[in-house]
C-alpha cells in the first residue's frame, strides 16, 4: 500500500491542459500550408513523390482527406511550395473542404443548434474498425487515457451502439466488415452523426483501389465529422471532437 | 552445418534477407514433401510459409523453412501434377494448419487430409444469408453445453474479428477464431502499386507494428537489389524496432493491469506507452515511427541535440518505469490472477510454430534477433528474454524484461551512432529471384517473401504476420479455463487482427 502511495505521488500529474498544450515534437507534420505562386510550370515533383496521389497540380491542390502526412511531398518540392505546420488541427465538416489549395483552411464547424443542445454535454460514441490497420483504433484509445482524459469533457466510448449517439468509423471499410458496420449504424439511437478518422476512412488511404474493402465510408454513411491523419494524432482527434460540439471555434490555436 | 545429412540438393539455403534465383530453389516431386515437413519438425525448424508458386502451367507448393541450430533459411518445392491437391503434412505438423487453409482458399488446390478445412480471410459465406455458413463452426453438445458468440464488433476500440466458445457452465472447452473482417488484401496492393505505395502499405499492414513490417519489406528490397545499408542508418533503424517494442509491451503491461482491475497499473503504464510513442515521434515525425525507413536506409537523422534529447528522456522515464513494475509484479491480487491462467505448454508452443514472446513466455527460446541477425543485430546482441510456464504471468514477465533489454540496446546505439551516410538507393532487383526478410516485430517474427519475375518486377509478395502464426495460441490459452478469463487471455497476446487478414 506505501509503495503504491508512493508510486502515486512520483507520478504526478500527466494530464494535458487541453486545448493549451505545449508545441508537439519538432518533426511532428502537422496540417499543411500551400503556396501555389511558388509552384514552376510543368513540375510535378509533389505529385509523383505522393504514396495516396493526394494532389493536383495547375493550380497546386492537396487532398488532405487522402494525406498520410508522410512529408515526401514537401521533401520533393524544390521551391518550398508545400510546408507541414506544426498545428495539429485537421478535422473538417466536409469533404470539399478538405481539398487545400493555399488559402486559410476551413476547419470543422459545430453541430447545429439542436444537436448541440443535445450532445454538448454528453457525447457518447462507439468506435468500429472496419479495416483499420491499428493505428487509428490505438490513437482512439490512447484518447481514454490519463493523458488526454477524453472523459473530462463529457465524451466517452460506450461498448454498445444502442448507448451511442455517435459511430466513429477508421479503417477503409472492407467488404467482409460491410454488414457488420451497417448493423451497428442501424441499432444507433436518432439523431446521431458518423465521424470518419484516418486516411483509410476518409478515401481509403494507402489501400484505395482495393478489391477487398470500399473507397473509405461508403454514402449510405452521412459524415458529419472528418478527422485527417495516418493516424490522427489524439490532439487533432481531441479538437475535432471539441470543434463540432461547438466548444472551440475559429482558425488554428496553434499547437 | 548441416553434415552428414545427405540431403544437399533437397534444399537451398541462404541468409535471412539474401536473395536467390528462383532456378537454385529444388523442384522436387511431392512425394518428397511428407518427409521434408517431418524432418523440419524433427529438427525443431520454423515453419516461415508454405506457399502456392504458378508459372505458366505448372504449380508448385513452396517450403520456407528457418533453422535456428545454424542460422540458414532455405527453400525447397514440391511439384504439383496432374490434380492439385497433396497430402495435408498438417495433421503430423500443426505449424502448417493454416498456411495449408490459405493456399486452399487462394488457388482451391487441396490438401487431402487436412483437419480443419474452411476459409481463413474471404468468407463471404458466413455472411451471405447470416445463418447458413458452407463451413460451420466445431460445435460441442450435451446437457448444460452453451456457446458463447463474441465479435465481429467488439466492446472496446478494437479490431474486429468473431470468437465462437463452446463452454460447459463457466467452462471453456472449445474456442474457434474466425478472422478476415480487416482483410483489404495488402498483398495485391504491395504486387500492383507504385513504390510509393507500397511503402505505405507496408506501414499499414499491422498500425503497432509499422517499423517492423517496413523494416521486413525494406530489408527484401535490399536484399534482391544487394543493397548495402549505410551502418548508421541501420542502427537507427534499431533505434526505431526497439522503441515501437517498447512501447507496446508497456502498454500492453498496462492493459493488463486494466484487464485485473489495477488501475494504477493501468493509468501509468497506459501514460508511459505515450512517452516511448513520443519518442518515435521526435526521430520520424509519427507515433508510429512511420515514413522514417525507405528501402536503402533512413529518412531522418539523429543528430546530437536529439541524442542528447532521447537520452534525457530514458533517464527520466526508467525509474519511473522500473517503480511501477516494482509494484505490479508485486501485487498480490496481480499475481494470483495472473499466475495460472491461460496456461500454454512448452510442447504445443514447438508443435504449433508459435513465434515471439508467446513461444518465449513458453521457455522455447525463439528470437529473429539471435536466431537470423539481419541490419544491426548483427554487430549488437540483445539477450533473449525467456520465462516459464506459459501462462499470462510469463508472458508478462517476457514483455517487461523485454522492455529492459530492449532500453539498454536503444541507450547503447544511441550514445555511440555510428557516423555516415543514412541512405543508399537501391539498384535494379535481381530478375527471377526469391527473398526472405524476417524481423522480429515486439509480437515475433515478420516475414516477407518476395519473388521476382524476369523483368525483376515483382511477382508475388507474400507478407506473415507473427499473429497469423499465433492466434491458435488464444484457443489453447482458454481452453479448460473460465470464459471471464478469456479477455486477460487474449490481451495477454495482443495478436493483431489486420495483420492476421492482410
Amino acid at each position: 500500500m506505501l509503495q503504491l502511495f508512493k508510486t502515486r505521488f512520483e507520478q504526478g500529474k500527466a494530464t494535458v491542459a487541453f486545448p493549451f498544450v505545449e508545441k508537439l515534437a519538432e518533426r511532428f507534420r502537422g496540417l499543411p500550408r500551400l503556396l501555389p505562386n511558388l509552384c514552376k510550370d510543368g513540375c510535378r515533383a509533389c505529385a509523383d513523390a505522393c504514396p495516396t496521389e493526394a494532389i493536383r497540380l495547375a493550380p497546386l491542390r492537396l487532398d488532405l482527406g487522402a494525406c498520410l502526412f508522410c512529408g515526401l511531398c514537401e521533401e520533393a518540392c524544390p521551391e518550398g511550395a508545400i510546408r507541414f505546420g506544426e498545428e495539429y488541427e485537421t478535422s473538417f465538416r466536409t469533404r470539399e473542404a478538405m481539398v487545400l489549395d493555399g488559402a486559410e483552411a476551413r476547419l470543422a464547424t459545430a453541430l447545429d443548434a439542436r444537436m448541440r443542445s443535445l450532445f454538448g454535454r454528453s457525447l457518447k460514441l462507439r468506435s468500429v474498425a472496419a479495416g483499420d490497420c491499428s493505428g487509428c483504433a490505438a490513437e482512439l484509445t490512447a484518447l481514454g487515457n490519463v493523458v488526454f482524459d477524453l472523459g473530462r469533457f463529457g465524451i466517452q466510448f460506450v461498448a454498445s451502439p444502442r448507448h451511442a449517439d455517435g459511430l466513429v468509423i477508421s479503417g477503409p471499410v472492407t467488404a467482409n466488415m460491410r454488414a457488420a458496420l451497417k448493423l451497428a449504424y442501424d441499432a444507433m439511437p436518432a439523431p446521431k452523426i458518423v465521424i470518419a478518422v484516418g486516411a483509410c476512412a476518409i478515401s481509403g488511404g494507402p489501400f484505395r483501389g482495393s478489391p477487398a474493402a470500399s473507397d473509405g465510408v461508403p454514402p449510405d454513411f452521412p459524415v458529419d465529422l472528418y478527422v485527417a491523419g495516418c493516424p490522427p494524432h489524439p490532439l487533432a482527434l481531441l479538437d475535432g471532437l471539441l470543434r463540432l460540439l461547438g466548444r472551440i471555434e475559429g482558425a488554428t490555436n496553434g499547437a | 552445418m548441416s553434415a552428414g545429412i545427405p540431403k544437399a540438393a533437397a534444399e537451398c539455403a541462404f541468409p535471412n534477407g539474401g536473395a536467390v534465383s528462383l532456378e537454385s530453389v529444388p523442384a522436387l516431386p511431392l512425394s518428397a514433401l511428407t518427409a521434408a515437413a517431418t524432418e523440419a519438425r524433427d529438427r525443431q525448424k520454423g515453419l516461415i510459409a508454405l506457399l502456392p508458386l504458378v508459372e505458366g502451367a505448372a504449380s508448385r507448393l513452396l517450403l520456407l523453412l528457418s533453422d535456428p541450430s545454424n542460422g540458414h533459411l532455405s527453400a525447397s518445392s514440391f511439384r504439383l501434377e496432374g490434380a492439385k491437391e497433396w497430402p495435408s503434412i498438417t495433421p503430423f505438423w500443426s505449424a502448417a494448419h493454416l498456411f495449408e487453409r490459405e493456399i486452399f482458399e487462394r488457388t482451391g488446390w487441396k490438401p487431402i487430409g487436412h483437419p480443419w478445412l474452411k476459409a481463413v480471410r474471404r468468407h463471404r459465406e458466413l455472411e451471405a444469408d447470416g445463418d447458413a455458413p458452407a463451413h460451420p463452426f466445431l460445435r460441442a453438445e450435451g446437457e448444460g453445453v452453451h456457446e458463447v458468440a463474441v465479435g465481429p464488433i467488439h466492446a472496446g476500440i478494437i479490431e474486429p474479428g468473431h470468437f465462437r466458445l463452446q463452454c460447459f457452465g463457466e467452462e471453456v472447452l472449445h474456442l474457434e477464431i474466425q478472422l478476415g473482417y480487416q482483410h483489404r488484401a495488402a498483398e495485391h496492393l504491395l504486387e500492383t502499386g507504385t513504390p510509393a505505395r507500397r511503402l505505405a502499405v507496408a506501414e499499414s499492414i499491422a498500425g503497432d507494428s509499422a517499423v517492423g513490417h517496413v523494416l521486413a519489406y525494406c530489408t527484401a528490397l535490399e536484399g534482391l537489389a544487394g543493397t548495402k545499408v549505410p551502418l548508421r542508418a541501420q542502427a537507427i533503424r534499431g533505434v526505431a524496432l526497439e522503441l515501437e517494442r517498447i512501447a507496446n509491451h508497456v502498454g500492453d503491461l498496462g492493459a493488463l493491469c486494466n484487464d485485473v482491475g489495477f488501475l494504477p497499473g493501468a493509468a501509468y503504464f497506459g501514460r508511459m506507452r505515450g512517452n516511448f510513442l513520443n519518442l518515435l515521434l521526435e526521430i520520424s515525425g509519427s507515433r508510429f515511427g512511420r515514413s522514417l525507413i525507405v528501402p536503402g536506409g533512413v529518412r531522418f537523422d539523429i543528430p546530437p541535440d536529439l541524442q542528447a534529447r532521447l537520452l534525457g528522456t530514458l533517464d527520466r522515464d526508467e525509474p519511473q518505469l522500473e517503480d511501477m513494475a516494482k509494484l505490479v509484479f508485486s501485487t498480490p491480487s496481480v499475481l494470483s490472477r495472473f499466475e495460472g491462467t491461460g496456461t500454454i505448454k512448452s510442447a504445443a508452443a514447438v508443435e504449433f510454430g508459435f513465434v515471439g514472446p508467446t513461444a518465449r513466455a513458453c521457455g522455447v527460446p525463439r528470437d529473429v534477433r539471435s536466431d537470423h541477425p539481419s541490419g544491426v543485430f548483427q554487430f549488437s546482441h540483445i539477450p533473449v528474454a525467456v520465462a516459464e510456464g506459459g501462462d499470462v504471468m510469463a508472458r508478462a514477465t517476457v514483455r517487461w524484461l523485454e522492455v529492459l533489454r530492449s532500453l539498454r540496446f536503444v541507450r547503447e546505439q544511441l550514445e555511440s551512432l555510428p557516423a555516415g551516410a543514412l541512405r543508399r538507393e537501391p539498384g535494379a532487383p535481381r530478375r527471377s529471384a526469391l527473398t526472405v526478410a524476417l524481423v522480429e516485430g515486439w509480437r515475433g517474427a515478420i516475414a516477407h517473401v518476395v519473388i521476382t519475375d524476369e523483368q525483376g518486377a515483382v511477382a508475388r509478395h507474400k507478407v506473415i504476420d507473427p499473429s497469423f502464426h499465433n492466434w491458435f495460441a488464444v484457443t489453447l490459452a482458454v481452453r479448460r479455463a473460465q470464459v471471464s478469463d478469456f479477455p486477460l487471455c487474449n490481451k495477454s497476446f495482443n495478436l493483431s487482427y489486420a495483420g492476421h487478414d492482410l
